[in-house]
């Protein structure tokens, strides 16, 4: 078991997403990071889908009740195991007893933690991404136990990784939405000549934009939804559905983020720039 | 039954949005389900569909798409449609409200905006069947369509942090249940006691798009005990199979 001492500011259990529930409401959830956590799990020789936990901003204190080995990815927050500093994108061999606790954000605003075998909590819907009310909780708080298998001994192929990151791409690339031809010349301009900021609601449900452009009167009826759906809002708000956000909304879906790019924008925080850029 | 046109567009790297005519209609539904059937029957993995009102989001999750080719296989799809051997079911779930002031918060006061008695919008909203037009924005709730224009009350000016599990709302043209607890700005009229999502089930979800509901009134008895046989496992709703 992992033991949490401290959670963090909002710690979840996530794998690659739970996928075929969307016809009855359920979003896919998963990794808002897909980039990262696959290459924490190919560390590990872990499949890509393995279950790894996402730290937002601030990390928790952890403790190890048996031998395994981890690697770290995503956001650079400065992580120790016991007092020791320990580099992302490295397995790290930890023993029964060890504490991993994390200290200053640096770059990004998420970071995974990735172990052998992956975290073994219980799959609900073919997933063991955390997202009530599939799963029973939100996210994970203080004293909760995470279970992992014990690995004594492991040679890795590779145990270390140069990254190429993506923290400073700020560009986000998007597709033509279903309604994309509802936006005007002066709607179109403002979105792609200048820089938008992260506002403060963001979170795994929907990252809001803090600068309006000029808004509309369309009114459509409620259509599927998708991760990085951007959607238009009478006032002209644009809001970027991610993972955990619904899947059905009745705002004009003007733009559809790329995969990659969703990665990209998992790791901004309130306050970012972000730029748009139509494939 | 007479075929729609359907308009096909990309939606991001792995899915693509089929929309029928821009209205709410069971004949709409209909030929959504029965394209939906069609596209079953290629038996090709890794697809999910949802649908809402006049649309069908079809997600392929093992790769990006290819979009033309995608159209294409869609558009055959379509043309063949309605040969479908298997007999869709479809159900009329009958499901207990329990219109108690306890529960049903603002039901004195949609009455009051309705200019009509308590009883009088009980009676309203339990005579009709309402039509599944998709499940979505929380798992388990359900899009009905088919509220009689007399019960059509602009949503509250203000929303409610939480609102109850199993509460029945109403909010201008839709009427439906929260499934769990969560923020919400409908005029809540009563509470039903039996569980739509329940993660636990193989079918979390018993009810499917193209099935009716019928609401039934009940006391506070009934109510709680309901709530206890669904806990126990024992209470089903009532189900009728309605000819596809």
């Amino acid at each position: 078991m992992l033991k949490v001492l401290k959670p963090g500011l909002y710690l979840t259990i996530q794998d690659l997403g739970r996928f075929g529930y969307r016809d009855i409401g359920v979003p896919t959830a998963g990794a808002m990071d897909v980039e990262s956590v696959k290459k924490a799990n190919l560390l590990l020789e872990n499949d890509e889908n393995d279950a790894v936990l996402e730290i937002t901003m601030t990390g928790p204190t952890l403790q190890f009740d048996a031998d395994t080995y981890i690697s770290l990815s995503g956001a650079h927050i400065a992580a120790t195991l016991n007092n020791e500093p320990i580099d992302n994108y490295a397995v790290v061999k930890v023993e029964k007893g060890d504490i991993l606790s994390y200290g200053r954000l640096e770059q990004g605003f998420r970071g995974y933690l990735a172990v052998k075998g992956g975290f073994q909590s219980e799959k609900l819907l073919n997933s063991r991404s955390q997202f009530y009310p599939v799963t029973s909780k939100a996210r994970i708080k203080d004293g909760e136990e995470i279970p992992y298998k014990e690995t004594l001994t492991y040679k890795p192929k590779i145990s270390e990784v140069k990254i190429e990151e993506h923290f400073e791409e700020n560009t986000l690339k998007v597709y033509k939405g279903p309604e994309f031809s509802l936006l005007s010349d002066a709607q179109l301009t403002e979105i792609f000549a200048k820089p938008f900021t992260v506002s403060k609601e963001n979170n795994r449900m929907a990252y809001q934009l803090s600068e309006l452009i000029t808004g509309h009167s369309h009114s459509m009826l409620t259509s599927g939804t998708l991760p990085g759906t951007i959607q238009l809002t009478p006032a002209g708000r644009m809001i970027i559905l991610m993972k955990d956000g619904q899947t059905t909304g009745g705002y004009p879906r003007i733009l559809q983020l790329s995969e990659a790019s969703i990665s990209i924008l998992a790791q901004k925080k309130y306050g970012d720039e972000l730029l748009f850029k139509l494939v | 039954m007479k075929s729609y046109p359907i308009s096909i567009k990309p939606f991001g790297e792995r899915a693509v949005l089929v929309e029928w005519p821009d209205e709410v209609s069971e004949s709409i539904l209909a030929d959504i389900l029965d394209f939906m059937d069609a596209f079953k029957e290629l038996k090709i993995p890794d697809w999910e569909m949802s649908v809402a009102y006049n649309s069908l989001t079809m997600v392929y999750n093992k790769d990006h798409l290819d979009f033309e080719d995608t159209k294409e296989m869609i558009q055959a799809c379509h043309k063949k449609q309605g040969q479908s051997k298997t007999e869709r079911v479809q159900h009329l779930w009958t499901l207990p409200v329990c219109y108690d002031l306890e529960f049903g918060m603002d039901i004195e006061e949609a009455a009051n905006t309705l200019k009509i008695s308590v009883e009088e919008l009980i009676k309203q909203h339990t005579s009709h069947q309402y039509v599944v037009y998709g499940i979505g924005f929380l798992p388990g709730f359900m899009y009905l369509g088919g509220l009689p224009s007399s019960l059509e009350i602009p949503r509250r000016a203000e929303p409610r942090l939480k609102v109850q599990k199993g509460s029945v709302g109403l909010a201008s043209k839709q009427t439906g249940i929260y499934p769990q607890d969560s923020p919400g700005g409908w005029n809540i009229i009563g509470n039903c006691p039996v569980t739509l999502f329940d993660p636990s089930k193989k079918d979390p979800c018993f009810v499917k798009v193209g099935d009716k509901i019928q609401f039934e009134s009940i006391s506070k008895a009934e109510y709680e005990l309901h709530k206890i046989e669904g806990e126990v496992g024992i209470y089903k709703p009532e189900k009728v199979v309605l000819n596809a």
